[in-house]
C-alpha cells in the first residue's frame, strides 16, 4: 500500500502511456485482421494477405503516393526556406525582426480550419476556382509547415553556444569554411528534425486540404471517404509502416546523440 | 534584470546587413501571399452582398449583416465546438500534467525516451487513429461490454456516437500538444525547491500548489493554447466518433466554404470562430498572468 501511494504519479502516468498507445495497438492488430464482412469493424481471424496486397484497392495506393509526393515537396521547400529564416532571426539584427517573429507564429496559433478556408477564399477570388489540385496542395502544406521549421531550426540554432565557430576563425577558417563544416553539421540534427516534422504535418493534414485539393485525393481523405462504407485493413497496414519508420527515424537520432553525447566526453 | 544581462551578449553577437533581408524574404513572401492575404480575402468575403454567387461576382459592400445572419443559423454549433474544446482541454490539462511530471521527475534515466513515446503514436495517421477508436467504443466492443457489466452503462447505453466519444478523442488526438510545453516548464523546476517546501513543513499538496504548479504556469498557458485552438476548430472527432446532433463550427465551415453560394457566410463563421478564439486567449492568458505570473 505504501508501495502504491509513493508511486502513484508514475503510476497514473504510466497509464495515460497506456492510453496513448491502445488505439495504435489496435492499428497494428487490425493490419494482420481477415475481415468477415467489410462493414464490420472488427478482428475476425489473422492473416498475411493485407501486409503482402496492400494495394488491393488501387486508389489507396494511388492516394498514398500523393501524400508522398506532396509531402517530400513540401518539406523540401519549407525547410529550405524555413531554415534560411531561421539563421536570419537568430544570426541577424534587422528592422522588422520582430514582426518577422509574429508572422512566423501566427500560422501556429490560427484554427486549420480558418487558413484553409481563407486560401481557399483567395484561389476563388483568384480566379484558380477551377485549378484546385496538386500545386495548391503544395502551396497550402509549404505555408503551414513553414513555421514549424522556423521555430524548430530556430531553437537548435539558439541554443547553440559559437566558441566552436570562434575557435574556427581563430585557426584562420573563411567565413565559408566556419559555415559549412562547423555551423552547418552542428545545426543539421534540428533541419533534419524540422524536415521530419514536417513531412508528417504534411502527410497527415486533412482539414486545410480537404478544402483547398480539387478533385486530388491525399492519403487522409481517401480514409476519410471510406471510413462510412467500410475500411479495407490495409490502410492499418499504412498506419503500422508509418509508426514503425517514424520510430526507425526518431530511435536512430536518439542513439545518434547519445553516442556523440558520449564522444565529446 | 537576469534576462537583459544574459540576452546581452547574444544581442551584441547579432550581425547587422542586408543579407538578413535575402535570408528572410522567402519565407515572408510565402507566409505574406498565402496566409497574410488570404486572411484579408477572407474579411472582404465576409463582408460580401449575400445577393451574389461565383458566377455572377462578388461585391464588398460591409454587409456586417452576414455576421449576424452566421450567428443566428450557427450559434449552436460554435457553442458546441467551443464546449468540447474546453472539455478536451480541461481533461489534457489534467492526464498531460501527471504524464508530464511523472517523466520530468520520476523517470530517471528513462526520460528522453518516455518523451519519444509520447510523440511516437502521432506519427500513426490521425484519421487512422480515430478510426482506431471508433472499435475500442463500438457497440458491442469490449469497453462497452465491460461497464455495461458492472452497470456503469445501462443495458441501452452506448459510448460511440456521443458527446463522451467526442470529446475523449479530441483529447487523445491533441495530448501530445499539451505534454511536450508541459514537460519542458515541469522539467526546468529545480527539484530542490520541491524539497524546500516540505523541509518547511507543508504537505505534498499545499506544496503542489505553491511551488510545482506556479512555476509550471508557462507550460501549462502554452499547452492549453496547443490544444485548445485545434481542438475547437477540428471536426474529425465530432464527425468519426459523433452522430447527426454533434456537427461542429469546422465542418459548417467547411460545407459552407465548398458551397459555391455561401462563401460569405463561411467567411463570416471563420472570422467569428477566430474572434471568440482570440478573445478567450486574451482573458485566459490575463487571468492566469496577473494571477499567478507575477
Amino acid at each position: 500500500m505504501r508501495w502504491v501511494r509513493e508511486h502513484v504519479i508514475a503510476l497514473i502516468g504510466g497509464a495515460v502511456l497506456v492510453y496513448l498507445f491502445v488505439p495504435i495497438f489496435l492499428v497494428v492488430l487490425m493490419s494482420f485482421n481477415d475481415p468477415a464482412t467489410r462493414n464490420v469493424y472488427r478482428f475476425d481471424g489473422f492473416t498475411l494477405d493485407n501486409w503482402l496486397h496492400p494495394c488491393a484497392d488501387p486508389a489507396m495506393c494511388d492516394s498514398l503516393a500523393l501524400s508522398i509526393e506532396i509531402g517530400l515537396l513540401a518539406t523540401l521547400v519549407a525547410t529550405v526556406i524555413g531554415t534560411l529564416a531561421a539563421f536570419a532571426l537568430v544570426r541577424w539584427d534587422f528592422a522588422g525582426r520582430s514582426q518577422s517573429n509574429l508572422l512566423i507564429f501566427l500560422p501556429m496559433a490560427a484554427p486549420e480550419i480558418v487558413m484553409g478556408s481563407s486560401l481557399l477564399t483567395l484561389f476563388v477570388q483568384g480566379g484558380f476556382a477551377g485549378q484546385l489540385g496538386f500545386v495548391t496542395i503544395f502551396i497550402a502544406h509549404v505555408m503551414f509547415c513553414l513555421s514549424f521549421v522556423v521555430v524548430t531550426v530556430r531553437s537548435r540554432l539558439a541554443g547553440m553556444n559559437d566558441t566552436l565557430e570562434q575557435a574556427a576563425s581563430d585557426l584562420y577558417a573563411t567565413p565559408q569554411q566556419t559555415f559549412w563544416r562547423v555551423t552547418f553539421p552542428l545545426v543539421l540534427p534540428g533541419i533534419l528534425g524540422a524536415a521530419l516534422l514536417s513531412f508528417s504535418l504534411s502527410f497527415d493534414d486533412f482539414i486545410i486540404t480537404n478544402l483547398n485539393s480539387g478533385s486530388e485525393v491525399t492519403f487522409p481523405m481517401y480514409v476519410w471517404g471510406v471510413a462510412r462504407v467500410g475500411l479495407p485493413m490495409q490502410v492499418n497496414v499504412v498506419g503500422t509502416l508509418m509508426l514503425v519508420i517514424s520510430l526507425v527515424i526518431v530511435l536512430t537520432g536518439e542513439v545518434n546523440s547519445r553516442r556523440r553525447a558520449r564522444a565529446l566526453v | 534584470m537576469a534576462e537583459s544581462r544574459v540576452a546581452a551578449p547574444a544581442d551584441s553577437g547579432r550581425r547587422r546587413g542586408l543579407t538578413a533581408y535575402v535570408l528572410m524574404a522567402p519565407a515572408v513572401i510565402v507566409l505574406g501571399l498565402f496566409f497574410v492575404i488570404p486572411f484579408y480575402s477572407l474579411v472582404a468575403a465576409s463582408l460580401y452582398d449575400p445577393g451574389g454567387s461565383d458566377k455572377a461576382g462578388w461585391d464588398v459592400t460591409y454587409h456586417f449583416a452576414n455576421y449576424w445572419e452566421a450567428i443566428k443559423l450557427y450559434k449552436g454549433q460554435l457553442l458546441r465546438s467551443l464546449l468540447y474544446g474546453g472539455a478536451a482541454t480541461l481533461i489534457c490539462l489534467v492526464l498531460g500534467y501527471v504524464l508530464a511530471y511523472a517523466i520530468a521527475f520520476k523517470s530517471g534515466r528513462w526520460k528522453s525516451l518516455l518523451l519519444v513515446l509520447v510523440i511516437v503514436p502521432f506519427f500513426t495517421s490521425f484519421l487512422v487513429r480515430t478510426l482506431s477508436w471508433q472499435l475500442i467504443l463500438a457497440d458491442d466492443g469490449w469497453v462497452v461490454d465491460a461497464l455495461q457489466f458492472v452497470h456503469i452503462l445501462g443495458q441501452d447505453d452506448k459510448l460511440l456516437a456521443t458527446d463522451f466519444a467526442v470529446i475523449m478523442g479530441l483529447a487523445y488526438n491533441f495530448l501530445p500538444f499539451m505534454v511536450l510545453p508541459l514537460f519542458a516548464s515541469i522539467d526546468k523546476i529545480d527539484p530542490r525547491l520541491i524539497e524546500a517546501s516540505s523541509d518547511l513543513y507543508s504537505n505534498p499538496i499545499t506544496g503542489f500548489f505553491k511551488v510545482t504548479w506556479p512555476l509550471s504556469l508557462p507550460g501549462v498557458v502554452s499547452g492549453t493554447l496547443l490544444t485548445f485552438i485545434p481542438a475547437t476548430g477540428d471536426y474529425i472527432n465530432a464527425e468519426l466518433l459523433g452522430n447527426t446532433e454533434t456537427t461542429v463550427i469546422g465542418k459548417v465551415i467547411q460545407l459552407q466554404a465548398t458551397n459555391a453560394n455561401h462563401p460569405h457566410i463561411a467567411a463570416a463563421l471563420s472570422m467569428i470562430l477566430m474572434f471568440l478564439i482570440v478573445a478567450m486567449v486574451l482573458v485566459y492568458v490575463r487571468r492566469v498572468g496577473t494571477e499567478e505570473l507575477l
